[in-house]
Parts: structure tokens; sequence; C-alpha cells
């Protein structure tokens, strides 16, 4: 099955909205691509506006956050800003729904951990690098950007909901849809 | 075991049961607007799937940016309204007849009880409001549901709030709303189902249920609902009077939707509303909330009056009555905007629009506009707004803008002393709510 991670980027704050992860003011472009330049353009950290040039961001294809990640508006170019800067993995303590579904929906993944799982991931020295082994269910974290085994090696389980690992081995909602109704 | 209204409509609606958890639903509505539809719309294309599931049972409206405010939001429109008239969607608002989307489509009457719904928008949950089962979703389950009438969900599991007591006058639905969320936090409800219960909400307009059900995603929920009673047939009544020999034989066929006595809740929250005050938010999350008294001379630059929560006309009255024989402060601009062409032109006949004119008030063509940031009302950096919109969240209605949410009521009563107020003092007998 497909392996999903890399370098990974962590965003401390709780109930990140998907109008600081994509303002309204790009919702009139009809390409994906043309979102890119604006991911996580309003998001404040800590009341302060968050410094998206750091190429640590630049470089990630996960994002690690705390709760309810992506609430607010329904728009999945909050999921697309993220496809079109290669992340493919969100892993969070919660999600609101829409998001969570829109992940799944487009054929990538996001990943719930507990909140000690969460805090022990906050807690590791940058940078990390994250691999997520579906088969096996677990998160496989390296701190310092090492991968592979290691004693510095910490894995975290987490669950999958079935038809969730189905919309991942499919490719995304409209092909599984289309080959089932 | 009993069940409650949203397992009802599940059962009445399951087309595939794919995990214990997971469940996928024949739609009766799929709703679309012309931001999160037109992807949709040109990747069914790019794919050779350019259908629908069934051009009636699919409705569609121009109103976020309306009329466009430049090529790339007109391309927008434009992909939206080629689409509906090649698919023959024979409902379909364009603009000079249009309105925001949570407004038009009930008064439209396209939403029953019992229907399952869904649109390319958080604020769908306001459907629920008729006792029906209403979700917003991303632009894939969107295309999915235009191309093949289904989508997914998660084995619903409710919250009830039981709301009682007598609402005070000068205090309306967006109140108990914002203190419900309060209450709730923003994640309180997250994948739960919010089923507004009591006798407050059963003596509730239903332009107040749609106020209260619009908000359920501020606290998480996939859908807010409502028991369709002797009101919702009232409202519907025009649509569905060939269908029913009388009012009565309506309401007794809508109790198919009410949830069981023994249906089993998550949490059931019993909230007296008797001694709630105007509720308005600070910061940047709606669960932010106190009372508009504990606000002390917070200056508002603008006061915008609308949206799919409060722009109906209900909305209208309650601000006009406010703001009839006053102006608004000094140094300050107040934008209304009537939530749809037909609620426009009732405030025309019945006055309103003069109050706004006379107040001071910029009055707008409906669109969903300022509310996120899109056009007609946004905010610059530092500016602050006193809205009677539902997202306070940071950049919303502007970058660098500043969102606090209110009733009409409590907007109106802020427009005039050009800073946050409990809109009490302002009250005449004509606010009737």
């Amino acid at each position: 099955m497909t392996r999903f991670g890399g370098p990974a980027f962590r965003l401390d704050r709780d109930n990140i909205n998907t109008d600081e992860i994509i303002p309204a003011r790009y919702l009139t472009e009809s390409s994906k691509t043309a979102l890119q330049p604006h991911l996580l353009e309003d998001l404040l950290i800590d009341g302060k506006k968050f410094d998206r040039n750091t190429p640590e961001l630049q470089q990630a294809t996960v994002l690690i956050s705390r709760k309810n990640f992506g609430c607010g508006s329904s728009r999945e170019h909050a999921v697309w800003v993220l496809e079109v800067n290669d992340i493919s993995v969100v892993i969070a303590e919660s999600f609101a729904r829409i998001f969570r579904q829109n992940m799944f929906n487009c054929g990538i993944l996001a990943i719930e951990l507990d909140a000690a799982a969460i805090a022990d991931i906050f807690a590791l020295p940058a940078p990390l690098a994250v691999q997520v082994d579906l088969s096996r269910s677990v998160v496989e974290i390296g701190p310092n950007g090492q991968q592979g085994s290691g004693s510095d090696l910490r894995t975290f389980p987490f669950t999958l909901n079935e038809f969730d690992r189905e919309l991942i081995a499919a490719g995304g909602w409209l092909a599984y849809a289309d080959s089932r109704y | 075991m009993g069940k409650t209204i949203t397992e009802k409509i599940f059962a009445a609606h399951l087309r595939d049961q794919l995990s214990e958890d997971s469940m996928v639903l024949d739609l009766d509505v799929v709703l679309c607007h012309e931001i999160t539809t037109p992807i949709a719309i040109m990747d069914l294309i790019d794919k050779g799937k350019d259908q629908v599931f069934n051009p009636d049972r699919i409705k569609a409206v121009i109103d976020h940016v309306s009329p466009p405010k430049d090529s790339n939001t007109a391309l927008q429109a434009k992909i939206l309204r080629d689409w509906a008239r090649r698919h023959r969607i024979k409902d379909f608002f364009d603009i000079g007849a249009n309105g925001v989307c949570h407004a038009i489509f009930p008064e439209k009457g396209f939403i029953r009880p019992g229907n399952t719904v869904i649109m390319g928008d958080s604020h769908t949950c306001t459907h629920g409001a008729f006792g029906a089962f209403a979700a917003g979703v991303g632009t894939t389950d969107l295309e999915v549901g235009i191309y093949k009438g289904v989508c997914s969900f998660r084995r619903p599991q409710s919250i009830k709030i039981n709301l009682t007591g007598t609402l005070t006058p000068g205090v309306v639905a967006k109140d108990v709303i914002l203190a419900v969320i309060g209450r709730l936090s923003v994640n309180g409800a997250t994948d739960r189902i919010i089923e507004f219960t009591g006798p407050v909400v059963e003596a509730m307009s239903m332009s107040s249920r749609m106020t209260l059900c619009n908000m359920a995603i501020e606290a998480g929920a996939t859908c807010g609902i409502c028991q369709p009673d002797r009101i919702t047939a009232q409202f519907l009544w025009p649509f569905i009077a060939d269908q029913y020999g009388g009012l009565d034989d309506a309401v007794a066929e809508f109790s198919r939707w009410h949830s069981d006595s023994d249906a089993v809740y998550e949490s059931v929250i019993d909230i007296d509303v008797s001694d709630l005050e105007p509720q308005v938010t600070f910061g940047f999350r709606p669960d932010q909330v106190k009372t508009a008294a504990a606000f002390h001379e917070t200056v508002v630059d603008q006061v915008y009056i609308g949206s799919c929560t409060n722009g109906r006309i209900e909305d209208l009255r309650d601000a006009a009555a406010i703001l009839k024989g006053r102006h608004i402060a000094e140094k300050l601009r107040g934008i209304v905007v009537p939530a749809t062409t037909d609620i426009y032109r009732q405030a025309l006949d019945e006055g309103l629009l003069a109050i706004f004119l006379d107040s001071g008030f910029c009055v707008m063509n409906p669109s969903c506009g300022a509310c996120l940031g899109m056009s007609a009302g946004v905010l610059a950096e530092g500016e602050v707004c006193a809205s009677t919109t539902n997202r306070n969240f940071n950049g919303r209605m502007g970058k660098g803008g500043m969102v606090h949410l209110m009733s009409p009521l409590t907007a109106a009563a802020t427009a005039v002393a050009g800073s946050i107020v409990d809109p009490r003092p302002y009250l005449s007998s004509e606010v009737t709510r």
C-alpha cells in the first residue's frame, strides 16, 4: 500500500480554520495551482502573523497540528492548497468533519492521534521526518530529520475507518463512487 | 430503542453501509453556488462525466459575488450558468432573481421535512430548520452528489439542546445560538447533529429556526435540526397545498419526522433562555461570546446587516424598528443586504429600505459579499465591523479586520451609538419578536 510521509512542519495552535489556510479572496480562482502561493496566508500563531517563508514549511510534506484543524468553511480549496504545496498528510489531535472528509475524498490523509501523542510530537526537537505506514497503522517519527530505523524512532499507532482506508486505496471519492454507484 | 429524527432520515435514505460507522445516503436535493461548484463541473468535464443525476433535484444560484466584481468571478458565474442551461436545471437563479443560497432555497419551498440535502457551503446546516438533514460538504462530495446523487456520512449521533423559558424583548434567535456556541465551544459538536427542541423552538418562526440551525457548524456540527410542525407546514403551505387535504394533514404527516421519546442522545443540554441577554462575540472564534452590555467603548467602523444568518425580512424589520427616526453615528458606515430579491422587494414595499436610507445606510442588492470578505463591504486593515453574519475568524471580512457577531437589533443599535451597545434601551413597541 502507498506510503505517505516526509519532512514535517508543526503548527502549534488549536482551531486553525480554513479561512486561515486559504482566505476567501482566493476562492475566485478556477484552478488549484493558482492557490499555491497563499498557503496559510492569514494564519495567526500566538496572536501574531505566522511567518510562512520558513524553509521548514516549504520543504514539508506533512503538517502536524492540534485540536479541530480545518474548522469553518467547507472550501476544499483548503485541501487543494496543501496538495499543490506537496503536503499529503495532516496529523492532528482532531479535525473538523468537512475538512477531514475533503482530505480522504482527495485520496490524502488526515490522521488523528490522541492528546498525549500530539504533546509528545510537539516536544520532539526539529526537524522531524514522518512516515505513515498504512498497513501497520502507525506513524513513525524520526527526530532531527532521520528516517528509517534507529533507537530514536518514535512510533504512534492510529486507527483509520475502513471506508477512509478504501478512499485512500481508490485515490478518492469520485473514483470510488464511480465504480460502485 | 427509539430513533432521533436524524436516524430516521438516515434509515429512509440508506443506499450503502460501507462500514459500521460509514454510510452512503441517497440525496433528495443538491444545492449549488458559483464559488464551489465550477471546479466540480470542470473536473466532471475533464473526466468525460459531465452528467447530473437528476436536474429536478439540483438547484443553483449565483450568490457569493453578485453581480461579478471581476473577470474571475464572471467566469465562475458563467461556468455555473452554462452548466445549468446545458443540463436543463430549471431552478437556477441568476442575477436579478437571485439571493443568498440558504435564504432563497427555503424561500422557494425546496427543502421539505425528512429530506437529505448537501451543498458545497458549510452553512447548509441552515436547512435543518425544516426537519431535513442538510450538510455542508466540500467540492468532491458536491461533485459526486451532482453526478451520482449520493453522499457519505458517519453514523449520526445527536446532541439535544432543549430550550426552555421565554425570550425577553430584545433577545432573539441569534443571541440564543451565540450562547449555545459559547457553551459548546467551536468543536463541541464535531461529527454530531444538534437537535434544537423545547418550547422556545416551538414558538419560533421558520426565520428564527433558520438562524439557530445556520450556526450549528460554528460548534462543529454536521447539521442543526428542528422537528417539523405546524409552523413548518404553514411556511411550506403555498408549495404543498395540493398534496394535502388541509394543514392538519400536513402537520400529521410531518410528525413521522419527530424523534422518538426514547431516542438516544450523546448528551442533552437544558438551557433556560429567560435570563439571556443580547450576545456579542469578541476575538476570532464564534465561541468567544459575552453580553453586549459587557462591551465598553468598542468603536465600530462598519455595521453589516445581512447574510444567510440574518438577512431575512424579520431581521430587516428588527433593525429598521431601531433605526426608524434615527441616524447612524458619524464616522460609521452602515451596509444592509436583503438576502434575496423577494426580501428586497418586500422590504421596499414595507418602507424598510427608506428607513435604512434615511438613517444613512447603504442598501445593497442580495449577495454573500462582505460576510466572507469577497465583495461589497470588505474591511481595511485594523477596521472593526459589527455584523449579523456567522463568522468572526481573523481576516474573514477583509485582511486585518475585526468582526463582532450579533443580532440585527444589536447591530442597528450599535450603528446608532457608534460603539457596541445593548439594544434594549433602543427598542420601540414595533419590535415584536
